[in-house]
């Protein structure tokens, strides 16, 4: 009874998962082993060629540089989001649900609006360039936009509210009469913060880098709409070979890569709690 | 004690930070200034471009369909998808609970393509039924989460109790059980309605022509010359999501 019980309620969840998330996922591992015809279509039989073209100069510099930029945006996100979310957790219950909201706000804020309003910021008239040439900051002919430095800042802009929300979540859970001992106990605002707090949100912290560090690996509007020709990422080349030439092997086979790399760190995660698990004190 | 004011500061900073860019959309949206640099005077005619926008609202008619419909069933799927993985331990939710949590860290051009590629294999047609179906896959993982979060906090108890007073399963399922987490399915269904507003990638890679959902149109418009029309709609979006978020807030604080 329990058991058909447990069939009945499971199936149409699983199924539509089945359906729609793990086949197709399977079918795009699939193509990555399917040569591709010259016209762009998907070949026929089975070959090696798709994957081991991708070996090709013209993917490396593209595989750094995502990692790089996921990595450095990372760095970024988590060393703001820290602080920002000890203040949180500290000031008083209606001064936090406010703090809440702000930072709530444009995370929920549409992603594309968001885009462009740093587009438009940083245009050669926009705003913020304007501003910075009045205070003398920069140069008259100055180019803000399509460059690494606007894909950067826009990636840290749409991933910190994940990263202050998630380290939010763990610091709410702190004890905080531990930072008070530290101090009693002689400890510098400074060192109470690096080695009793850390510590203590460390596995926040370690779910906000996976996090970030996830989601930056795939994007792919960020670099095409504020980044120039040579700030491409992988899912950009993607996105090219599925569209631009209809390649869909070697589309697929990108493809496959950018989930390797999305697991990799995820493992890592996995492993690591493991082994925090253990380490707990009795 | 004395407390150190970086954390306050960087606070503060990170809040302008967020802010500043929405602030400049929202004031160049009254700008008559084209691009933006300076201030030109005060008009409504971007919103009245707007409000004549027809293609917009077409656009903006799709999302809401599109939103509406995906989140309904991606709360029933993963209400269904919660109860189960909560009630249930067997190598059936281990499989069930490894493809609910995946798609959570799977990139979203990742899923745009690979559904891409299913519905191009099994020769269906694309348009609204492929965008409902992307939809909804991407957001049962997070109705199944927030409905997750509520029902470990539930007292199972309470359904042994209505049991005991002779309400059938399905009456105490009906009676007690839905009720009492209708909140988290809720809570749960908005932020379905949330993400299906907000997706561009892969509802790009499985509409088909003729299929605009807003961020798509919003998208284009940017590559043309209708840039201040642009601003005067992300001001409308933005004070809806603001108020939206406020009224979460609200409805959290109320059943907290």
């Amino acid at each position: 009874m329990s058991r058909r019980r447990e069939f009945l309620l499971t199936l149409p969840p699983l199924a539509w998962m089945m359906a729609f998330f793990a086949i197709p996922a399977g079918l795009v591992i699939l193509m990555a082993f399917r040569p591709s015809d010259l016209r762009g279509g998907v070949g026929e039989g089975w070959s090696l060629e798709t994957l081991k073209a991708l070996a090709e100069a013209e993917y490396l510099p593209v595989v750094w540089r995502t990692v790089w930029m996921s990595a450095l945006t990372m760095v970024i996100c988590v060393s703001l989001a820290l602080p920002m979310a000890f203040h949180t957790v500290r000031v008083a219950e209606t001064w936090r649900r406010w703090l809440l909201l702000l930072i709530v706000v444009p995370f929920l804020t549409n992603f594309i609006i968001r885009i462009f309003a740093w587009k438009t910021l940083l245009h050669p008239e926009g705003t913020l360039t304007q501003f910075l040439i009045r205070c003398g900051l920069v140069a008259e002919d100055v180019m803000l936009l399509n460059n690494a430095g606007a894909v950067l800042l826009v990636l840290v802009y749409t991933q910190l509210p994940f990263a202050i929300l998630t380290i939010f979540a763990a610091a709410e859970k702190f004890e905080f009469h531990l930072l008070d001992a530290a101090r009693d106990l002689g400890a510098s605002p400074w060192q109470a913060f690096v080695r009793v707090f850390v510590p203590g949100v460390r596995r926040g912290i370690l779910s906000a880098c996976v996090m970030v560090f996830v989601c930056s690996l795939g994007q792919y509007v960020v670099p095409q709409f504020v980044g120039g020709p040579t700030d491409e990422m992988l899912a950009n080349k993607i996105t090219q070979r599925a569209f631009g030439d209809r390649n869909l092997p070697h589309a697929s086979a990108l493809a496959a890569c950018l989930m390797l790399a999305v697991l990799v760190p995820l493992l890592i995660k996995a492993i690591v709690s493991r082994l925090s698990e253990k380490e707990v004190p009795p | 004690m004395k407390r150190s004011c970086l954390p306050s500061l960087v606070t503060l900073a990170v809040l302008v930070f967020f802010f500043a860019p929405l602030v400049m959309l929202v004031v160049n949206s009254f700008n008559a200034s084209r691009f933006g640099g300076e201030w030109e005077g005060f008009t409504w005619q971007w919103y009245e471009r707007l409000w004549d926008a027809e293609e917009v609202w077409d656009a903006f008619s799709i999302t809401l369909k599109v939103a509406v419909v995906s989140s309904i069933t991606a709360m029933v799927l993963g209400t269904l998808a919660a109860y189960a993985l909560h009630c249930f331990r067997s190598w059936l939710q281990n499989l069930h609970s490894m493809l609910v949590t995946l798609p959570l860290v799977m990139p979203d051009i990742l899923m745009g393509m690979s559904l891409l590629a299913f519905f191009l294999a099994l020769g269906v047609e694309l348009g609204m039924a492929t965008i409902w179906i992307a939809h909804v896959t991407f957001c049962v993982s997070f109705v199944t989460m927030v409905v997750l979060g509520r029902l470990q906090d539930f007292d199972f108890t309470l359904l042994d109790a209505a049991r005991d007073l002779g309400a059938s399963p399905r009456v105490a399922a009906g009676k007690v059980l839905v009720p009492l987490l209708l909140p988290g399915i809720l809570a749960g269904g908005l932020l379905a309605f949330t993400l299906s507003i907000d997706d561009y990638v892969i509802t790009f890679f499985v509409s088909g022509p003729g299929n605009t959902t807003l961020p798509l149109r919003v998208a284009s418009m940017m590559k043309g010359r209708n840039l201040p029309m642009i601003h005067a709609l992300s001001t409308l979006m933005i004070a809806s999501t603001f108020l939206l978020a406020a009224l979460a807030f609200r409805l959290q604080r109320r059943y907290a």
